[in-house]
Parts: C-alpha cells; structure tokens; sequence
C-alpha cells in the first residue's frame, strides 16, 4: 500500500506498542544543548541510569552563550554554569560536544543539517521546539521536553502517538522579494498557530521543490509555530546534493546506497493524506506579523484586519486599519535557527550593500553558527555588514529568545529574522517583535522603519 | 483496587485563565530558564503578565491554593520548555482543563502526572465563569471518564485514549516502559539502514 513518509519512517523506528498504548519509537539522532538538559541528566544519575547511545548524541552550546565574546567563564554566571553542566555530563557520557571554541558551534539546528548527522529517514529529538528543522532534509524530527530527554538519554526511545500527516502544496515561482519566510508566515496565518494539532505538516509542490535545503528549513522549522510538531520536505535531489561531502554524511562509496534507501523513504506518489491544502506561491508577498503570535501577520502594504479587542493591538500599538509598513523600528535582528543562514545573509547583505543603517537602530547579525559566520567572513560578509553598521556577532541563539545579553528594552520595536514574536519573546517584557524575512529585516534597519523590501531591491542589480 | 502510581481524579479548587494561545513563553518566561534545575520555578509563574496586570487570576488570592487550571484555546504553545508544566505542578496545579493543548505542552504535562483534559469552548466558560464567581467550588475531573464536576455543573472533558489509559495504568512516567525489553531497542537499532552502513 502506498505510504507516506512519516508512516514509512515511523514504522522503521517503532520498537513496539506500549502497554500504554504509546509508540515506543527509536531515536536515530539525538541533539542536546545546555537549558534543557541539565536536569535530565540529573534524573539519570539518581536512577542509576547510563546514556544508552552516547554515539547517537551530539551537543551543543547555544541558547544562553555571548555572541559579542567567546571568553570563559562568561560574566553571566548561571550561564557560565549551564555550560560547565553540560561539558560535564557529555564528558561523563562520552557524548561528542562543541563548545564556543570549536568550529562546529553553532544552533543546534543549524548545526545539524551543516555537519550532515541530519539525515533523511531518520527520527531526530532536541528538547527545543524547532526540532522541527530538520525534517527539510526527509528526517521525522520532534521538539521533546526535559523529562523526555531522560528518556531519550536513557533508552534512545520515546513513547508517543503517532501523528496524522496534512500535505500542503504550495505551487508556482515565488516574485523577488518573496522568502520561504513569507511562505511560511502565509501558511501559519492561514491554517492559524494550533491549525496543525495533532498533524506532521508534509510540504510538496513546485515551489517547494524548487527550493534550496536552506529554504526548506525555513518553512520546516515554523511548522510548530502552526502546531505541527513535525513538518517535512521528501528527501530529492536538492538533499542528496546538500549532504554528500558532508562531515558525518555517508562517505563516497557508501553515499549511493544511503542515496537508493533515501529515495524509498519517501512518500509514495499515490500516498493519501488525512488533510490536504494548497497556497499559491504567485499570491504571496513581503509577510510581517502584526500581533503577538506567529499566526498573526499581514502583507507589508495590507491593512491590519482583526477585533479591536484583541490583546495583541493594544500591546503592540496598532489598530484594526492599520498597516505596518511605516512602522518605526529600534532594533533588527538578523539570526536564528529559521533564518541564519548563509543564504539568509546574503539575502540580507544584498540588500545592505551600498547603504547604511537608520540612526537611531541597533541593528546586529548574528549567524547560525561559527561555520556559517566563517563563510560569511570568506565571502567579506561581514565587512557588508559592519561598513554599514551592523554590529557582527558570534554563533548562538541570540536576541531570537534573549537568553543571554541581547534583549530588547522596554517596550522597543524589532524587525526580527527569527521564528516567535510573543510577549516578553526577545527578552523585555513589553518588547514587541516584527518577524519578517532577513532581506526584509536588513531593509527595516536602513530604512529606520519597516518597508517593503522589494523597493529597495529595485535599486539593486541582482 | 487501584495500580501503583495510577491516577484516577484529580480535585482542589480551580482557578480560570481567560485567554486563547498563551504561550509557555508567558507561562515561564526564558529568563528563569537559566538555571541547572527545576527548583522554584513555581515563583515564576506568569511573572511578566501579573506584572502587568494586577488582576491576573495568579495574583488573586481567592485562587490561591488552586489545584485545577482551566484554560482557552491552544494553551501552551510554542517553546518545548518543560519548565512551564513543572513551574505549575510545582505550584500545586495537578490537572488541566481546557478547550486545546501544544501537543508538547501536553506531553510534557502528562509525563508530570498532570492530565491535560479537553472540553469544549463552551463547557469550558461555564466552568470558568463558575469559579470566578464561586472559587471555593470543588473541582473533581475524573480520568476514566472524562467527566469534570464542580457543584452542579458537569462537564464532558477527554484525553487522548492512550494517556488516559497510561494514567489509570500508573505508566504515565514511560521510562522503565521504555527500558523493559531493550533487546526489542538494540534489534530496532541493528536494521536500521543509517546506523549500518547502509548495507
């Protein structure tokens, strides 16, 4: 029978029905980083419990650590102290760890993909959301919390239900200007932030296969932001070609059987689907959220629609009519696991060259990782950016969640690149948050306030 | 007779939460995930949303004590952070009642031993509209059925089959499931194409 390739994926890893009547589902990657592990492992040392596949983990630091200075120990104390936690139990464990002085630190999502141990038909957990990522590379990945580290750490397994799959195909070439950022926006505001509830959100179509690995994590890495847990991009070409050469990918000589198993995880052509919908890529535009959940967005140019008693107008000063372009911005931020990229910053740095950012913006860049932040270097990036006023930062989570020093204040605008724009998100309680794609943070941060990138883009020889 | 760590009802007084996709970023903001372990989140709760508002359900003291929390629509999305479900366990929350759940959020709590019962949007009012006027009311949601009672009112509330049957089990903490039989684990593992060298 024809299948998709969540159930395809699934059935490999189910170990068996638990009494419960959960899933027991095998971990074939496991990715930790230092704020939701600290008191998993706890947990196994007072069970007695050893790390069951230590080689199927990796760690990371990333969401707590400085992006302006690699110095150890970091002013921030309980940081410093997350990250000596989490060099301790890898250590004890013999799990791989890449701290701020190895070149492979970076997001833990970024990372993933960009050292190849993201893999199609794999199942992938990380005690953070945007697990979800990884499924743009043909992976079943999920977001877990603390006390299902433990259980991953201790059996390399989870108990779960099995989920339903939605396809959603969006079809057609995307105008200049226009992000797999604004697709995803347009597909979260259309199905809205829990449409995906009990769904692993499957993207198809012209468009999306047309897109770039980068790109496709972009839309994968949202799909929790529309309540899908899991969201995936079957495993192509464009994946095949991401990861050979790959440190941890299947090395030449294995790479063409790992390639043959890839194309048969995929979904099958006459596969069904619990739920189906399609988005017109030609219909879509520069999308920013207005409000206080990623559902809520808007076209740049398009008036605000909505009740007026709506929370999320008065937090955010804007009223039913309203548009957001001509908004004025204090901060953009350029970064995180959905958008930074390289491609994202040379999206951004095309459309920063030759100018300068507002007066009054901090405007910083922050990439994904340090891999990452070296190409860019190698490509003079970097100098854009700066020459133009930016501030250039190290690999980390940044102002996406304000873990660590880069925080709004008070109740200051930001053009943001990341993947969550709820009150108090990037680190001010009364702090508001515009996301947008990078090229259109990059035109807001010049421009002073938010502006459809696509005038700024005119300028440009592309 | 009841199996060793089955839970079957849940009771106390309620307290209401009006609102629909309150984020586990509200719930426990990510300052106070800075730290090595779980102990005394409970003091962090909701902390930047009672500070700007006075009347916020958790700063009032009729709802003090509470031990179910009835929420809205979509309540905890976002953020995978187990330290929101173990911010309101530790609080004394030991149910939730609401009209949807983040499936993580849901997990999370469930995996607490704090079910997360659903009901519809307007069972949900009247529960909520019965607490805020009488917060003494006792609150009992039964788990087999489903069924959340408070004075007079009855509320036809469910979760999903297989943490309903994990609670009444007492297996809702899945990991000595997970341990038992680990030779299933390691042969799961064996004919994994990736983890053999794609043979």
């Amino acid at each position: 029978m024809a299948q998709t390739l969540f159930q395809k994926v699934w059935d490999a890893h189910t170990v068996r029905k638990l009494p419960s009547g959960q899933t027991q589902l095998f971990v074939g990657l496991h990715l930790v980083h230092e704020v939701t592990t600290p008191q998993a492992f706890d947990m196994l040392r007072q069970h007695g419990w050893k790390v069951a596949y230590p080689e199927r983990t990796f760690g990371t630091v990333d969401h707590i650590v400085p992006t302006s200075s690699r110095k150890r120990p970091f002013l921030d104390l309980m940081a410093e102290e997350m990250a000596t936690a989490l060099e301790r139990n890898c250590r004890e464990a013999g799990i791989p760890l890449w701290t701020l002085d190895s070149d492979n630190q970076g997001i833990v999502h970024v990372i993933g993909p960009e050292l190849g141990l993201t893999q199609p038909g794999m199942t992938i957990a990380c005690g953070d959301s945007h697990t979800s990522t990884h499924g743009a590379l043909g992976a079943l990945a999920f977001g877990i919390g603390t006390s299902q580290v433990r259980d991953v750490l201790a059996s390399q397994c989870l108990a779960l239900d099995p989920l339903k799959v939605r396809r959603i195909d969006v079809n057609g070439r995307l105008a200049p200007g226009v992000y797999a950022k604004d697709v995803i926006l347009t597909i979260i505001r259309r199905l809205g932030v829990d449409g995906g509830v009990g769904f692993a959100y499957e993207y198809g179509g012209s468009t999306i296969d047309a897109m770039t690995i980068d790109e496709r994590m972009t839309i994968c890495n949202m799909s929790i932001e529309g309540g899908a847990r899991a969201g995936y991009v079957n495993p192509d070409e464009v994946t095949f070609s991401f990861l050979r050469g790959r440190p941890y990918a299947p090395p030449e000589g294995v790479f063409d059987r790992a390639v043959a198993w890839w194309r048969k995880i995929a979904s099958d052509r006459d596969a069904s689907y619990d739920d189906r919908v399609t988005f017109d890529a030609a219909s879509i535009g520069p999308t920013v959220t207005w409000g206080i959940n990623p559902g809520q967005s808007v076209g740049v140019s398009e008036p605000i629609a909505g009740n007026p008693s709506d929370e999320a107008f008065a937090f955010m000063g804007f009223h039913p009519g309203s548009r957001v372009e001509g908004t004025r911005i204090d901060v953009a931020f350029i970064g995180s696991c959905t958008n930074g990229r390289l491609s994202d910053l040379e999206a951004a740095a095309r459309v920063v060259r030759g100018h300068h950012v507002a007066p009054h913006v901090k405007a910083l860049v922050v990439p994904g990782s340090q891999a990452v932040g070296h190409a860019a270097e190698a490509r003079g990036l970097h100098q854009v950016f700066i020459d133009a006023g930016f501030e250039w930062r190290g690999a980390g989570c940044s102002m996406c969640l304000g873990m660590n020093t880069d925080k709004l204040e008070g109740q200051q605008v930001c053009a943001s690149s990341s993947n969550r724009n709820f009150k108090g998100r990037q680190g001010s309680p009364t702090g508001r948050t515009l996301l947008m794609s990078p090229a259109m943070v990059a035109a807001a941060a010049i421009a002073g306030e938010v502006v459809d990138v696509r005038t700024m883009l005119e300028e440009v020889p592309v | 007779m009841t199996k060793a760590g089955s839970i079957t009802k849940l009771s106390g007084r309620g307290v209401p939460l009006r609102g629909h996709d309150i984020d586990t970023d509200r719930i426990m903001p990510a300052r106070f995930l800075v730290a090595v372990s779980f102990d005394g989140l409970e003091k962090h709760l909701f902390e930047d949303d009672r500070a700007a508002d006075p009347t916020h359900p958790f700063n009032d003291p009729r709802y003090a004590g509470a031990a179910i929390l009835i929420v809205n629509r979509n309540f905890g999305s976002g953020s995978s952070r187990e330290h929101a479900p173990q911010g309101l366990a530790r609080a004394g929350i030991r149910a939730v009642v609401g009209e949807s759940f983040s499936e993580i959020f849901q997990g999370n709590s469930s995996i607490l031993g704090v079910p997360c019962f659903v009901a519809s949007h307007e069972m949900v009012d009247e529960l909520q509209t019965l607490v805020e006027r009488a917060p003494e009311t006792k609150i009992e949601a039964d788990v087999e059925s489903g069924v959340v009672t408070a004075g007079a009112l009855r509320v036809t509330a469910s979760l999903p089959p297989a943490l309903r049957d994990s609670f009444l089990s007492g297996q809702w903490n899945p990991t000595a499931m997970l341990l038992d039989r680990f030779y299933e684990v390691h042969a799961v593992a064996a004919r994994l194409p990736y983890l053999n060298g794609f043979p």
